[in-house]
């Protein structure tokens, strides 16, 4: 090309094969700097979507219906003999003040079919709410006050604009008399609108207005808990180990590779792996956090490790040899040199790792955490579920209510995977060095 | 520092571990099994345990087989104490069952389940019966005397009385109770309806059922998986396409939903409940004998269940959408449960 360049007497860079060439580079060139905006653009159009769809449909399950209706707390009806005996006052039937009440607003109901349409506008929570009432200020008993109750999930699903109004009658699951009593009651002021405390302190419940992740999210935490005090500790031991101890031969090298498939096994295996070993050889109870968190511990462990060995070498060997020069052992020089300089990694590491694991159903199916659990769990033994098992029961249930719920409950598992993403962030720009 | 906290921490985990090494007497019931059933446990798990003198039991859903895998495994306590099955137990399982040491089991029939055909409401309602829905959906159907694969395309192709629409029906997978009682109940119904196959049933029992319930597999049957939301949702979004799923999905999506008659009956709660449409299936749960006693309130849990308040036509259960038995049946099944009397099979 230069000979003939040289020939011609120009510039070989203005030769027009040469232009030719340039032309085709940087059409290269920008087809792939398109090629790589439609990507990001193709991934975060997705992202908006599933976001929208999440929040759209979840956003209402953060508010709650409530119906104050001047409940008269009938002594009759709590304490027929006038005793104020704990055992009695717990075992009266509230319900029957709420209907009393609700009969009373609407005097001209008859019909059992329709009496029962009425009671179900408040949910069967007050019963409870109620009794608590009474249980903490007996004096209450014969006086007639405003109370502010649950409504009924189909209540709630109306005032929420999720069920239309002008179909058929046939085709509603709220008929044309109940949209009548919510009318006259929207009309006096007592339905409204409060944020749904409920959603965050109740257990599970298979009423939709009572139903809450408060059991879920304890779960999640005591399954973490001992996942990162499982994982954590040998997760980091054995990448000091094999970094800064072992010799380098074949058995270290088998080792690693094994480490590394680890990494990639489907979780359900581990899943099968929990339930051979910790249910049927060491007979742990089954649904216990404690069998969750072996469980997810051995399936966040290749990742913990792997981090934590990428954190370790990435610390430079100028380092190791100072310490070392100046009369440290090896294992000072580990641990008071590299470990601390290497945690920044480690600590990310560990809590992708954990987020993952937060994020996890498909090993707890094995060993009976994906189960209907309405108390919430006290302890490390006491059957508990977890955050995205609760989504995966939401989501397989008929009452429509619990649509907003399922979303609901996602939203607030994303806040959390967010919040530890974040955490990692802030530790890693916090302590991380550069070298 | 950092060796005596790693110290501790390890302490602890094991001391932990080993603590809940030990099976004890539990004062919290144990229930598995069937999916269906398992809206209507939870429920009166609930009630049990809102009234505050029992622990709320522990609902598991793992299908009747494998919830009656685990009740079989043993009568120690680490087993469960209830299993609730969309059928009854088989002669097999009760064999398993005796094997592993339990012996004495009561059966507890709670009620119905309808399975229902439905699309949606912006077009006609299906009119069907069981020999249709055999035709629509069988792999081999008899044309003129011979077993041909299925060569229908539309359901006017199966019957002129049907709309011209491609055939499209999201069901349940073959691990789902539900599959198991549609093709038992409206495939094999269908199948009797061909002369053909009527006389082979009365000769190869066996060839019979494998024609009567092969459901086809060249795409117009779509398995749908195991969550019958889902199928709501692509029915909204498919108005040519059939669904096959529970009752209570039905009931709680009237309004987007319409159930097609089966026989010219609609799958309405009081055609179900005095069985007049065709495919419904009875729900069981199955207590262990022995636990009763060792693991308390298992019997104040089967009172709560078999209560008027609870499985009687009123009941908090049918608002759940389970269909009641008949007033008979079920103060036979509440004397029965209570008295704990043992299983009884046929």
């Amino acid at each position: 090309m230069t000979d003939q360049a040289q020939k011609e007497g120009g510039n070989a860079w203005q030769s027009e094969a040469f232009l030719k060439n340039l032309k085709k580079r940087k059409r290269s060139e920008r087809r792939f700097r398109l090629t790589g905006l439609l990507a990001i653009l193709t991934a975060l159009t997705l992202l908006a979507i599933l976001l929208f769809s999440i929040v759209s449909k979840g956003y209402t399950a953060f508010v709650q219906t409530f119906v104050t209706l001047d409940i008269t707390f009938a002594e009759e009806v709590i304490d027929p003999n006038g005793t104020l005996d704990p055992a009695e006052l717990r075992s009266a039937n509230y319900n029957k003040l709420v209907q009393n009440a609700l009969r009373e607003k609407f005097p001209d109901v008859k019909g059992r079919r329709d009496l029962r349409r009425l009671f179900g506008l408040v949910s069967g929570d007050a019963n409870t709410k109620l009794r608590k009432m009474v249980e903490n200020d007996p004096e209450l008993i014969g006086k007639t006050i405003p109370v502010s109750l649950l409504a009924g999930d189909d209540v709630d699903m109306v005032k929420k604009g999720y069920i239309d109004r002008n179909l058929v009658e046939d085709d509603r699951r709220v008929k044309d008399k109940e949209l009548a009593w919510l009318d006259v009651l929207e009309a006096d002021g007592d339905i409204k609108l409060h944020f749904n405390t409920g959603f965050f302190t109740n257990g599970d419940s298979r009423e939709p207005e009572k139903a809450g992740i408060a059991g879920a999210m304890v779960g999640s935490f005591y399954t973490l808990v001992i996942t990162m005090v499982i994982a954590f500790p040998i997760g980091v031991m054995t990448a000091i180990y094999l970094e800064e101890f072992a010799a380098k031969n074949k058995l270290t090298d088998l080792i690693e590779v094994n480490i590394n498939n680890l990494a990639a096994v489907p979780s359900i295996v581990f899943g099968l792996l929990g339930l051979a070993i910790f249910l049927n050889v060491a007979h742990m109870p089954r649904s216990a956090p404690v069998v969750g968190g072996l469980t997810l511990a051995l399936m966040t462990l290749p990742t913990i490790i792997i981090a934590a060995r990428a954190a370790i070498r990435a610390v430079p060997d100028s380092i190791r040899q100072a310490a070392l020069g100046l009369g440290a052992s090896k294992q000072q020089a580990a641990f008071h040199h590299i470990l601390p300089l290497s945690m920044p990694g480690i600590l990310t590491g560990t809590i992708i790792g954990l987020s993952q694991a937060l994020g996890e159903t498909a090993p707890l199916l094995m060993i009976g955490m994906v189960a209907f659990i309405a108390d919430i769990p006290g302890g490390f033994n006491d059957p508990a579920t977890v955050m995205p098992v609760q989504i995966f029961l939401w989501a397989d249930s008929p009452e429509r209510a619990f649509v907003e719920k399922t979303s609901g409950a996602i939203m607030v598992l994303l806040g959390f995977l967010i919040l530890m993403n974040a955490f990692a962030i802030f530790l890693r720009k916090k302590f991380e060095r550069r070298w | 520092m950092l060796n005596k906290t790693l110290g501790l921490a390890i302490a602890a985990t094991v001391a932990t571990v080993a603590l809940s090494g030990q099976a004890m007497a539990r004062d919290q019931i144990r229930i598995v099994g069937s999916s269906t059933v398992f809206p209507f446990s939870t429920a009166v798990a609930e009630a049990f345990g809102s009234t505050g003198n029992f622990k709320t039991p522990v609902v598991e859903s793992t299908g009747s087989g494998g919830g009656l895998k685990l009740f079989c495994a043993g009568a120690d306590l680490n087993t469960p104490d209830i299993t609730n099955a969309s059928r009854r137990i088989k002669k097999s399982e009760v064999e398993t069952c005796a094997k592993n040491g339990v012996t004495d089991i009561t059966e507890v029939k709670v009620g119905y389940d309808g399975i229902v055909l439905a699309n949606s409401k912006a077009v006609a309602p299906f009119n069907l019966t069981k020999k249709q829905i055999f035709s629509a959906l069988a792999k081999q159907v008899p044309i003129d005397g011979k077993l041909v694969d299925n060569p229908y395309k539309t359901w006017k192709d199966v019957d002129p009385s049907l709309p011209d629409t491609k055939i499209e029906v999201l069901g349940p997978p073959p691990t789902s109770g539900t599959r198991d009682a549609f093709v038992e109940l409206a495939m094999e119904g269908g199948a009797k309806g061909f002369d053909m196959l009527k006389d082979l049933r009365k000769s190869d029992k066996k060839a019979f059922k494998a024609v009567a319930h092969s459901v086809r597999e060249d795409g117009a049957y779509i398995e749908a998986g195991e969550n019958d939301n889902l199928i709501v949702q692509k029915l909204e979004a498919n108005k040519d396409a059939v669904g096959i799923f529970g009752f209570s999905f039905l009931d709680q999506n009237s309004d987007k939903l319409q159930g097609a008659t089966v026989g010219g009956v609609e799958p309405t709660f009081e055609n179900i409940a005095d069985g007049q449409y065709g495919i419904s299936r009875s729900l069981f749960f199955y207590v262990k004998d022995a636990h009763v006693g060792e693991v308390t309130g298992i019997k104040e849990f089967i009172a709560e269940f078999t209560s008027e308040k609870a499985f009687g036509e009123y009941g908090y259960l049918t608002e759940k959408g389970l269909i009641p038995l008949s007033e008979a049946e079920r103060a036979e099944v509440r004397k029965e449960a209570l008295a704990l009397a043992p299983l009884k099979l046929m």
